[in-house]
């Protein structure tokens, strides 16, 4: 079953096209990596899946509801003025949840993600890595159906970035969210999704498609075998021949 | 070692300075109503000391009560320009003359106006408007300055528009806001100051008065000991500001 779809959408702006025509389905509990060159239109189709902005042309087709759909964005977005807490808890009190009922779902959250204890820490006291983790309890709050994150660990180091990369995979097999997710790193493609979508120089277009066939969450070593290397260099190849075209 | 050389350096420059007017005063003869010396200005100011501090007061609170109606007068004004783009379009000029207006071409029109017989309210008149404008823009950007991606995750989640204000707009101004009384505060006082030049007149007992007053006596050390005390009283009120804002900030951020 299908939980967003976009068909043959286009997006212009006035200084021009920024993606399109793209289409891209997306089936539950699926994850996809969006992978392209800079100015691709990535965002812009994360927006369109999320239904924060409405294409110029085709058509996007939206299952969840309101509260079901979540965003982590490049850099954790959190409010500086708010707990870490509050700010897992926001979702839920702009729905109206009682105070009370939303602070315990949050914590919840923030244990899901290892931040059990840092509850009342400020963003500004946690570390990089620490504060996207925040970012990303504040996502899974709600239980969302379909999770998008727009290169979520772009400002993170390498070891936390791998590390972030596990979570999510372990955060997926509970309750397996359809997730899209942009990233320019085609090694972490390849290790998260079920499916690599390659997309063209802008505005962007599909240059292909590479599955990656193997169990969730990814068994060790996973990034040293055959299979992983040759996925990597088949987006690779993809993403040059976008490239050029 | 070095921190001690670093703290006594400022110190050590002041005394330096005093020791050459004084000696310069001495060998030179110069006239005392001209220049005098400081041990001259040193006596004026422990004589006059309770008058100073009194009149030193004086102008405080003016710059207060000042601070207090910029304050609101501006917020509220921030709060409805965040609003309405057509009441920005309207504000925003009329906000922009009163800043470049100077308050002293301002101060006899005003004086005239609050009437002769309460010249202090003219005096809190015209400190309002110079306080004014820090203020009011800082709350403009400061409400305007909410990160985008936070905005959007409220799309998202379809937050209501008063939700959008006291969950989102409103905690991202505190920083500006902070940032716009320190600036109006000490704007203020150098407001009141102004404005007791402009009016003049003995019914407000400023500190400006005091040096108007003494000059016109001619009594120079007087008028100097009036500087020191209107010098110290901004620094300490800078000083206050700044650990003032620094709490503030420290109270939003949590750290």
């Amino acid at each position: 079953m299908s939980v967003a779809a976009l068909r043959e959408v286009a997006v212009d702006y006035p200084r021009g096209r920024a993606l399109g025509p793209f289409s891209l389905a997306l089936a539950a509990g699926e994850i996809v990596a969006l992978v392209g060159p800079s100015g691709c239109g990535k965002s812009t189709a994360m927006r369109l899946l999320a239904g924060l902005e409405a294409p110029s042309a085709g058509e996007v087709a939206r299952t969840p509801g309101r509260g079901e759909t979540a965003v982590v964005f490049q850099a954790p977005t959190l409010a500086p003025w708010l707990s870490a807490r509050a700010n897992a808890a926001l979702p839920l009190e702009l729905a109206g949840v009682a105070r009370s009922e939303a602070a315990a779902r949050a914590d919840q959250a923030l244990a899901r993600v290892g931040l059990a204890g840092a509850e009342a820490a400020r963003p500004a006291q946690l570390s990089g890595g620490m504060a996207m983790r925040v970012s990303l309890a504040r996502a899974l709050v709600t239980g969302p159906r379909l999770l998008l994150l727009d290169e979520p660990f772009a400002a993170l180091d390498e070891i936390t970035r791998r590390a972030l990369a596990d979570d999510v995979l372990s955060l997926w097999a509970d309750s397996r969210p359809a997730i899209v997710f942009v990233t320019h790193n085609v090694e972490e493609a390849v290790y998260m999704a079920s499916r690599v979508v390659v997309m063209t120089t802008g505005p962007g277009r599909t240059a292909g498609e590479v599955p990656v066939e193997a169990p969730m969450p990814r068994p060790a070593g996973f990034r040293t075998t055959r299979g992983f290397r040759a996925r990597v260099e088949a987006v690779s190849a993809l993403l040059a021949k976008g490239m050029a075209a | 070692m070095r921190r001690l050389a670093y703290a006594i350096a400022p110190v050590a420059l002041l005394a330096a300075l005093l020791g050459a007017w004084e000696l310069a005063c001495r060998a030179l003869h110069v006239a005392p109503y001209l220049l005098p010396p400081p041990s001259a200005v040193a006596v004026a100011l422990a004589q006059d000391f309770p008058t100073l501090v009194a009149a030193a007061w004086n102008t405080l609170s003016v710059a207060l009560i000042a601070l207090v109606i910029a304050s609101l007068i501006a917020q509220a004004l921030a709060v409805i320009v965040a609003l309405s783009p057509l009441a920005e379009r309207a504000i925003r000029p009329l906000a922009s003359v009163i800043q470049v207006t100077p308050v002293v071409a301002v101060a006899p029109l005003l004086l005239i106006w609050a009437g002769l017989d309460h010249p202090q309210r003219a005096l809190v008149t015209l400190a309002v408007l110079v306080a004014f404008f820090p203020i009011f823009s800082g709350a403009v950007s400061g409400l305007k300055a909410a990160d985008p991606d936070l905005e959007r995750l409220f799309d998202l989640y379809g937050a209501t528009r008063w939700q959008r204000a006291l969950r989102l707009k409103l905690p991202s101004a505190v920083p500006f806001l902070l940032e716009g009384h320190k600036v109006g505060a000490g704007l203020a006082i150098i407001g009141a100051v102004v404005a007791e030049f402009g009016a003049g007149s003995g019914k407000v007992r400023g500190l400006a008065w005091q040096i108007l007053e003494a000059g016109n006596r001619l009594q120079t050390a007087r008028m100097i000991a009036g500087l020191v005390v209107l010098g110290a009283m901004g620094v300490a009120l800078h000083a206050v500001l700044e650990a003032a804002e620094r709490a503030g900030l420290k109270w939003w951020r949590g750290r």
